[in-house]
């Protein structure tokens, strides 16, 4: 437990350092949301229809940047092989990222969230649901990503290595979160996004004990 | 991570394969046969009905290979053996060529009977994501070169992407079911079920066939791949320029 506890300490305190790294990819983001809404023109309605969904394609894609980002100390000065001679447990430094780049995805969707309003004037009468969804959502980004970040750091082709593999897995991360964030944003009679909200859950459930289990066969040497 | 057996290629897995695929060709163009000229025309499809006898055989045995993959990917972990290397890199390339293949003559079943390629139906779906899941895994495996690091990942990337299978079908369900709902009644009169059965039974020798061949070839490649290099090869690829004048 110490052992995460400095895990995470560490991950923060380097994500901290490199802020200006995060700033970009959350320019980015914005970016993102901003071109995908020249997809689709200056219709108000149709834009407000589709923000929820726009939000997390944004997110996703950003989520890949800053992913790939949180392996490079310990790619670059072999670091990871450093952290093992320690001795380090794999599981508690996998907890440890995972963890660090929840926290980092998180506040990634929160810097998004003004630029969804200015550009998409969706209706934010449920804002605390939305950043609950944001919560789940990103958590369950981050887990399996964390884990391939951990593969494609060591690989050449990491750029497209990683949403090669993370995209198609976390699809109904995508389908849950955007239906759960359309529900709140556009109203929910039914009150569905609950039930969405469960799945985001049961993926998490499935995945963060999963890649923690395997995250040590795939730093061993 | 210790892995010392080297992989023992079958040589006799080619004989086995072709007379595999020999059996599947012969009950593909029985099954086929009845299925096209004697199998009765569907009520309300018509003609269009008849690639059912490849599509459902097809769909029965990709997710039959990829279930294999998934054990191949488990047994490599635990057991630490080549030889599911081999059969996890066959089982994968054999389940995603039939994925696709699932998915091109859905469509193609699709255009005259819902008037579309593409429908955003649940089985549908997760087999398109299915899919994309894979070929992330091979992937992989193109991007890693040591064999020991290639066989863990993807065994881990096939864990993985399998346990996402059930999530993404149930959500892809749900996520349309608040839409429409697509109705398809799976009741097959007894004429039809001769020609069904018997291309399920050439498909699956198919892949079969498929499978033994292509663990073989991944096998011999790695066995090239793990075994010490020759003593003079390695001075002639230490000293490339000094090779004549010794």
């Amino acid at each position: 437990m110490s052992q995460l506890v400095a895990a995470l300490r560490k991950d923060l305190l380097l994500s901290w350092r490199s802020r200006a790294q995060a700033a970009a990819v959350v320019v980015f983001g914005a970016t993102a949301l901003l071109l995908l809404s020249f997809a689709v023109g200056p219709n108000a309605a149709a834009l407000r229809q589709l923000a929820g969904g726009f939000l997390w394609v944004a997110l996703l894609f950003s989520s890949t940047l800053a992913l790939a980002e949180s392996f490079r100390a310990e790619t670059e000065q072999k670091g990871m092989e450093g952290l093992l001679l320690l001795p380090a447990n794999p599981v508690s430094l996998f907890y440890g990222k995972a963890l660090a780049n929840w926290l980092q995805l998180m506040l990634m969707g929160m810097g998004l969230l003004p630029v969804l309003i200015v550009l998409y004037d969706p209706d934010l009468g449920r804002l605390w649901e939305l950043c609950g969804i944001l919560l789940l959502g990103t958590a369950g980004l981050s887990a399996p990503g964390t884990l391939y970040a951990g593969m494609a750091a060591q690989v050449r082709a990491q750029q497209v290595l990683l949403p090669l593999l993370l995209f198609p897995l976390v699809v109904p991360v995508l389908l849950a979160a955007v239906k759960a964030s359309s529900l709140l944003l556009l109203g929910d009679p039914m009150g569905q996004a609950g039930s969405w909200a469960l799945l985001l859950l049961a993926f998490n459930g499935i995945y963060w004990p999963l890649c923690g289990l395997l995250f040590g066969t795939v730093i061993e040497e | 991570m210790s892995v010392d057996l080297l992989p023992r290629p079958n040589p006799r897995a080619p004989l086995i394969a072709s007379g595999l695929i020999a059996v599947s060709v012969v009950l593909l163009a029985i099954g086929s046969y009845i299925g096209l000229f004697h199998a009765p025309p569907e009520h309300f499809m018509g003609d269009v009905q008849r690639i059912m006898y490849v599509h459902v055989p097809t769909a029965w045995t990709a997710m039959l290979v990829l279930v294999v993959a998934f054990v191949c990917a488990i047994a490599f972990l635990f057991s630490q053996r080549w030889k599911w290397d081999a059969w996890l890199e066959a089982s994968i390339e054999v389940g995603v060529l039939l994925a696709l293949l699932l998915c091109v003559q859905g469509s193609i079943w699709a255009k005259p009977t819902w008037g579309v390629w593409w429908d955003w139906d649940p089985r549908l779906t997760s087999t398109a994501v299915l899919c994309f899941a894979f070929l992330g895994v091979l992937a992989l495996r193109r991007f890693v070169e040591d064999p020991l690091k290639r066989a863990t990942w993807s065994a881990v990337a096939t864990i993985i992407a399998a346990a996402d299978v059930p999530i993404v079908y149930m959500s892809v369900k749900w996520w349309n079911s608040l839409h429409q709902t697509q109705s398809t009644p799976q009741t097959v009169a007894s004429s039809m079920v001769t020609p069904l059965r018997i291309n399920a039974f050439g498909i699956l020798f198919l892949a079969a066939g498929f499978l033994v061949l292509r663990s073989h070839l991944a096998q011999r490649r790695l066995a090239g791949e793990l075994a010490p290099p020759l003593p003079e090869r390695a001075e002639a690829h230490v000293q490339p320029t000094l090779g004549g004048a010794s």
